[in-house]
């Protein structure tokens, strides 16, 4: 971490941190030479934080990626260029492991995860933004209220009352109560849709559009943005989510696994305490596999992440 | 002030608008829209009934009753869960380990948080690039940051330990020596901190420019700047982050489970087992679904006993500007 630096030059980063962009400073003032050096200090010391920061943040994905390319014997080494590369791995692994198959369950239940709940959130929204109704603002006050409720209260009997219905063993529990709304996709649809004009929807009115007709034609097409945010957000959710899929799928076959089951599955399975051989590099490759399209998503929706993370914070 | 301005004149107008609908009478008119309100709202309704208010007032039910998966059989207990939640050891256990994890880890993510997003903040452009950085661990799933840290962290050939090594520090078995399995979660925690960092990064960006110029002139240095423009301004989103960030430790549960609880077979230190992995062994490898919603009740109460005394603590601390 920061253990290099010292405790002096530590706190005169502090203070400059806690100050304004260097760029602000009005002209006159730079010119003054005590206040010219501290700056350069200043500059130099927030560089190296930023660089060691950054480091630390990335070397372990780096480490990963070296890892999965390395031999058996070699995975807890820390090259970061491999001494010996062995691409092999990237073959082996689809026959060690069924990573096809998790992969195409994983994609398949966020895609219907992130689908359901953005138009049923959606669709809930829209009826708390337009209308007016008796108890709105009561029913509106639950939903928010329901996101302080923690999971692990309604994990059982959401698991029972899977299992009444008959649905245990199937995949319709991993993504299901996605059908009727989220409460926090719920909260931030409809602070976009009270964001749009009400004349348009007063002109479809009068055009004789119906109420879903407004929905479909006038609010959906006008929120793509958050719409995205919410798509991506309940995408990676259900993508990493290991306790469902603990819970609904571990009991079946080990093909029917997500990546993330799969990987819990692999790192007993080469664990040389469960007898296994420590080929831990093929749970590396699957490490691998399962982060690289969230980085991936991140790429193409960073700014979609970032603005639906914040507006998390705005609703404190 | 804008935005403040701006809602309720929002409001206004919606009111207006619904009240001034031409066609039809009033009263057809107003009717209609309930019934096309309650529509649009109607599948959150379904949801809430069944998978939220249904399923709690079961689970409740479920935890004053033996109710045993494996065979299928329930009958009254009474209050016996209850009880075996004082009479197991392991509830007191877990719950001191997930309690003792959440004061370690909930202090450190917010330093952290805030720390790297006063950082970034002293950044114009190029600050983008480094968030970007920043935030790749955020998009880390769990089980690949568990299995990452997994082999870091080993104490004889990982690579935390050889870092520590260059200082002539000799680090411990993370993963093995009870007193070393929370603060390695909290590390993996932190290593994800960016989320909480963004939240931060965008409530530094909203204090008003002039603040700062105000409190220069009156020759405040950049820690007065800090203490008395920063956080107060920001102390909304500290508050926020406190209360979500102490909410998800009291669950912490993925990287326990993957790193320490996910071979049956093989011991665990007692110290990594969170109370999140206990309420998941109770009901779905003990199949003691009564006792594990015993101590689903018991986990919601603490939380929101203790999410009630942030709240009330925040209060007192949180400015909100325009006195909300």
């Amino acid at each position: 971490m920061s253990t290099s630096h010292s405790a002096a030059a530590q706190s005169a980063a502090t203070a400059d941190a806690l100050g304004m962009p260097a760029a602000d400073a009005p002209p006159g003032r730079a010119a003054k030479p005590p206040r010219r050096w501290g700056r350069t200090l200043g500059t130099v010391v927030i560089g190296t934080m930023l660089i060691g920061f950054s480091l630390l943040f990335i070397y372990p994905l780096l480490w990963l990626l070296a890892a999965s390319l390395k031999p058996r014997g070699e995975v807890f080494d820390n090259r970061l260029i491999p001494e010996t590369f062995s691409w092999h791995n990237y073959v082996q692994v689809w026959d060690e492991l069924p990573l096809l198959s998790w992969a195409l369950n994983s994609v398949l239940i966020a895609m219907l995860a992130a689908g359901l709940v953005v138009f049923s959130s959606a669709l809930v929204a829209f009826g708390f933004a337009y209308f007016r109704f008796p108890a709105r603002n009561l029913l509106f006050g639950l939903v928010l209220a329901t996101m302080m409720l923690p999971g692990a209260v309604t994990m059982v009997p959401q698991y029972l009352i899977w299992l009444k219905l008959g649905l245990v063993g199937t995949w319709i529990p991993m993504f299901g109560a996605n059908l009727f709304g989220s409460a926090f996709y719920i909260f931030l649809q409809r602070q976009f849709f009270l964001g749009l004009p009400r004349e348009l929807f007063e002109a479809a009115r009068v055009d004789g559009a119906s109420y879903f007709g407004m929905f479909r034609r006038i609010a959906l097409p006008l929120s793509v943005p958050s719409l995205v945010i919410i798509f991506l957000f309940e995408f990676q959710a259900s993508w990493n989510s290991l306790q469902n899929a603990l819970i609904y799928l571990n009991a079946g076959s080990v093909e029917g696994f997500t990546v993330p089951l799969g990987i819990s599955y692999a790192m007993t399975k080469y664990s040389p305490t469960a007898g296994g051989q420590g080929d831990y590099q093929y749970v590396m490759v699957a490490a691998l596999l399962v982060t690289l399209p969230m980085l991936a998503l991140f790429a193409f929706g960073q700014r979609y992440f970032i603005e639906g993370v914040a507006t998390q914070g705005r609703k404190g | 002030m804008t935005s403040i301005k701006a809602a309720p004149r929002q409001l206004r107008k919606e009111d207006s608008a619904s009240l001034s609908r031409p066609r039809r009478s009033r009263l057809t008119a107003s009717r209609r829209e309930t019934i096309a309100g309650f529509l649009f709202i109607s599948p959150w309704i379904v949801g809430f009934c069944v998978f939220t208010l249904g399923a709690m007032v079961y689970s409740l039910v479920i935890s004053f009753s033996h109710y045993n998966l494996a065979s299928n059989r329930i009958r009254a207990a009474g209050g016996a869960n209850y009880a075996n939640l004082v009479d197991d050891p392991k509830v007191a256990l877990s719950l001191a380990n997930t309690l003792y994890y959440a004061v370690m880890a909930v202090p450190l993510e917010i330093v952290a948080a805030l720390g790297l997003a006063l950082l970034l903040n002293t950044l114009g452009r190029g600050a983008g690039l480094f968030r970007t950085g920043f935030y790749l661990p955020k998009m880390t799933p769990a089980v690949a940051t568990a299995s990452i840290f997994f082999l870091l962290l080993n104490g004889n050939t990982g690579a935390v330990n050889r870092f520590l090594g260059w200082f002539g520090i000799q680090g411990p078995q993370w993963l093995i020596d009870p007193a070393w399995v929370k603060p390695s979660i909290v590390m993996m925690t932190l290593w994800g901190v960016s989320g909480t960092m963004v939240i931060f990064l965008a409530a530094l960006k909203n204090v008003p420019r002039e603040l700062y110029e105000v409190a220069e002139l009156d020759g405040a240095g950049a820690f007065r700047r800090f203490r008395h423009v920063t956080l107060p301004m920001i102390s909304g989103a500290v508050f926020f982050n406190v209360i979500v960030l102490t909410i998800a430790a009291l669950q912490v549960f993925d990287q326990a489970y993957l790193l320490f609880w996910r071979d049956q077979n093989n011991a665990s230190p007692e110290s990594s087992l969170f109370y999140g992995v206990y309420l998941y062994i109770q009901a779905f490898r003990e199949f003691d679904l009564g006792f594990a919603s015993a101590m689903a009740w018991l986990l919601f109460v603490i939380i929101l006993g203790i999410s009630l005394i942030q709240l009330r603590v925040g209060n007192r601390f949180v400015y909100y500007e325009g006195g909300r």
